[in-house]
């Protein structure tokens, strides 16, 4: 039997084969073994792992460690405790970096010590739910999951085991960001080179902590007990923070990034469950992939970027003067009350030329 | 002069003029005898960097310490209390402060704002007879002693001709002299006294004064250009100095600068009962008889 339905999907995949890239050329087990195999380890945003911009060699598999660890973390200045779970310790997970055709080989641990399965769910990676349905493991398991990178730009990943479980997980910190670069590096809107000197990796968190009756923050003995009532918080769409990087002022004060004038920068910024919108106070965005995918061209001079929820976007800038910047999500009720601002000290000249403080303060001359 | 002020001023001359507790001031479960405890600063001559933002020839600059004389006046040996704030609110003369109920223990109001402040000493004066108000800064500063501490960092240019330098200089400082956080309030008393025997000052309860926010510009000579008072802005004492809009609660949420932001507001009292008050108040009752009211 051969019916309609199966013809006309016949017909659809014969098109979606024909519209498939010539690299559709697989390889096999026996060729992967025989790529050069490289051993990363991860460092905690906003840093990123040491790495070439354009790629030297040829593809190889990349291999990655991450141990969950569920833990509690003081997220604001009032010491709130959020019932924490993590990758590798740190929210946002580190970021890993390859290129593109590489293998990305990630050893994934849960170890004894926690209470939960967990996974994880690429969105750089095709099939089995971005890897979700074959990395499952409970507390005392590890798992090996290796994906090529087929796509480049910035990518999410997070931990997805199922149902509620999955938006509980990303808000309490499971999620972070995989960058795949062309491997001849990252090509302005007319094609031509750009490269940066500095990468900074912004993780956004929409945290939602339940509070008691007199309006204070609850603390909670394990994950367990906090689950049914920050699900309710969950489910009102109003998180009670949103911060970068895991706190209120993780990324201010001795945290604060650093530049240099004339400096280039890229700024990856993540957010795995909630639409957020970067702006550089008194700076721009020079290029920006919104979207974060580096086969589309970047967008010029923007003032401020538009990231999805459950999407990273980067954006590249010169610093032009010297000065503290505020990085903030420009909703600036988040920035401000619920904590999403971040601080770079660029140290070098100023500018008079692009701005200068004419005449000072003072009465308003009468006549 | 606003009316509620003449009421006050009328109020406390005539409890002046009686002992207090005969005074009809049986309003309430108030007793005279709950009035704050007062310490008396003796006239000093202070060394005072004078608030708000100061330019010479356009250029920011330090505040110039310069040489102020404070007379005798009496201030509070406590902050105000919750408990007697609370009082306020019940007899509909102050607005509810922006701060956890009151437990059991003695502990200062927070959350108020400056309005709630002056609010509070106008009821405050009409109930125990003596005229109290808010300290200025120089009050402030005397009765703080050894504690005063003024503005923490210094906003000089350092660089005329880069002023990012000073940003990053003065970014650094407060970074340097960032403190752990003290978000509980304490019971009156918790901080101790200094060598005036004026309690808490400098602990985690920031104390409202009646001096307006100014920008002063300076000759090069240092002498007085022009100055632009803002009182929508006051200034408050504590472990630093900040400058908080008049309607403001929350210290965290007023702050406008970078560092970190006063943990809580709350405010003493001046007792006004000095030769220039008792002139005030006859002014005051002279001036309304004069309107016909």
């Amino acid at each position: 039997m051969f019916t309609r339905r199966q013809a006309l999907m016949g017909a659809a995949a014969a098109a979606m084969l024909a519209a498939i890239p010539p690299m559709a050329a697989f390889a096999n087990e026996a060729e992967i073994a025989g790529l050069p195999r490289e051993r990363v380890t991860l460092v905690a945003p906003p840093f990123v792992h040491a790495h070439q911009q354009v790629a030297k060699e040829g593809p190889k598999v990349v291999e990655f460690t991450m141990t969950i660890e569920e833990k509690p973390v003081v997220i604001d200045d009032d010491g709130t405790v959020l019932q924490g779970m993590t990758f590798d310790g740190s929210i946002p997970g580190p970021m890993m970096v390859v290129h593109e055709g590489d293998y990305v080989e990630l050893t994934l641990v849960n170890p004894g010590s926690n209470s939960m399965p967990h996974n994880i769910d690429f969105h750089a990676a095709t099939g089995a739910l971005g890897g979700g349905a074959l990395t499952l493991i409970n507390p005392g398991e590890q798992v090996k999951l290796r994906f090529k990178a087929t796509r480049t730009g910035t990518f999410v990943y997070h931990c997805a085991p199922e149902g509620p479980m999955i938006p509980w997980h990303v808000v309490s910190g499971m999620a972070g960001t995989i960058m795949v670069l062309p491997r001849e590096g990252l090509k302005n809107d007319k094609g031509e080179p750009i490269t940066y000197d500095k990468v900074f990796y912004i993780g956004e968190n929409d945290f939602y902590v339940p509070r008691d009756e007199e309006g204070n923050f609850k603390t909670y003995e394990s994950h367990g007990d906090s689950y049914a009532d920050t699900l309710e918080v969950m489910k009102s769409l109003t998180p009670t923070h949103v911060v970068f990087n895991g706190a209120r002022g993780a990324l201010t004060g001795d945290n604060a990034m650093k530049a240099r004038v004339g400096e280039t920068v890229l700024i990856v910024h993540s957010q795995a469950n909630r639409d957020t919108r970067p702006h550089l106070i008194g700076g721009h965005g020079d290029y920006v992939w919104e979207e974060g995918k580096f086969a589309n061209p970047p967008a010029k001079d923007l003032e401020t970027w538009f990231i999805r929820g459950g999407s990273a976007g980067a954006a590249l800038y010169t610093f032009l003067q010297p000065g503290v910047y505020a990085y903030v999500n420009h909703n600036l009720i988040e920035a401000v009350e619920l904590g999403a601002t971040a601080h770079f000290l660029v140290d070098g000249d100023w500018n008079d030329d692009l701005m200068k403080q004419v005449e000072a303060p003072g009465p308003i001359p009468t006549h | 002069m606003p009316h509620h002020l003449i009421d006050a001023l009328i109020g406390a001359a005539a409890a002046l003029a009686v002992p207090a507790t005969a005074a009809g001031i049986a309003h309430h479960s108030y007793k005279a005898t709950d009035i704050e405890e007062t310490v008396e600063i003796r006239t000093i001559v202070l060394d005072f960097p004078a608030p708000g933002e100061f330019l010479t020839r356009g250029v920011p600059t330090a505040s110039p310490v310069q040489p102020v004389k404070v007379g005798t006046f009496r201030i509070m040996k406590q902050q105000v209390g919750a408990e007697t704030y609370a009082l306020c609110v019940e007899d509909g003369a102050c607005d509810p402060a922006d701060s956890a109920i009151p437990n059991e223990e003695d502990t200062p109001v927070t959350g108020v704002n400056y309005l709630d402040a002056t609010a509070f000493a106008a009821w405050y004066s009409k109930k125990t007879g003596y005229p109290w108000r808010l300290p200025t800064a120089d009050e402030a500063a005397a009765a703080a002693g050894e504690r005063f501490a003024g503005d923490a960092f210094s906003a000089t240019a350092d660089d005329p001709a880069n002023p990012a330098v000073a940003w990053l200089r003065r970014y650094r400082e407060e970074v340097a002299a960032k403190r752990p956080a003290d978000p509980a309030v304490k019971a009156r008393g918790f901080y101790g006294a200094n060598a005036n025997g004026v309690e808490d000052f400098g602990g985690n309860v920031w104390e409202w004064t009646s001096t307006c926010y100014a920008r002063t510009a300076l000759a090069s000579d240092g002498t007085l250009e022009s100055r632009t008072n803002n009182c929508g802005v006051r200034v408050l004492e504590g472990l630093h100095r900040a400058y908080m809009s008049s309607f403001v609660r929350d210290g965290k949420s007023g702050g406008c600068a970078v560092g970190t932001p006063p943990e809580h507001l709350g405010f003493r009292l001046v007792r006004d009962d000095t030769a220039l008050a008792h002139a005030r108040l006859a002014a005051a009752r002279l001036w309304q008889r004069a309107a016909g009211s």
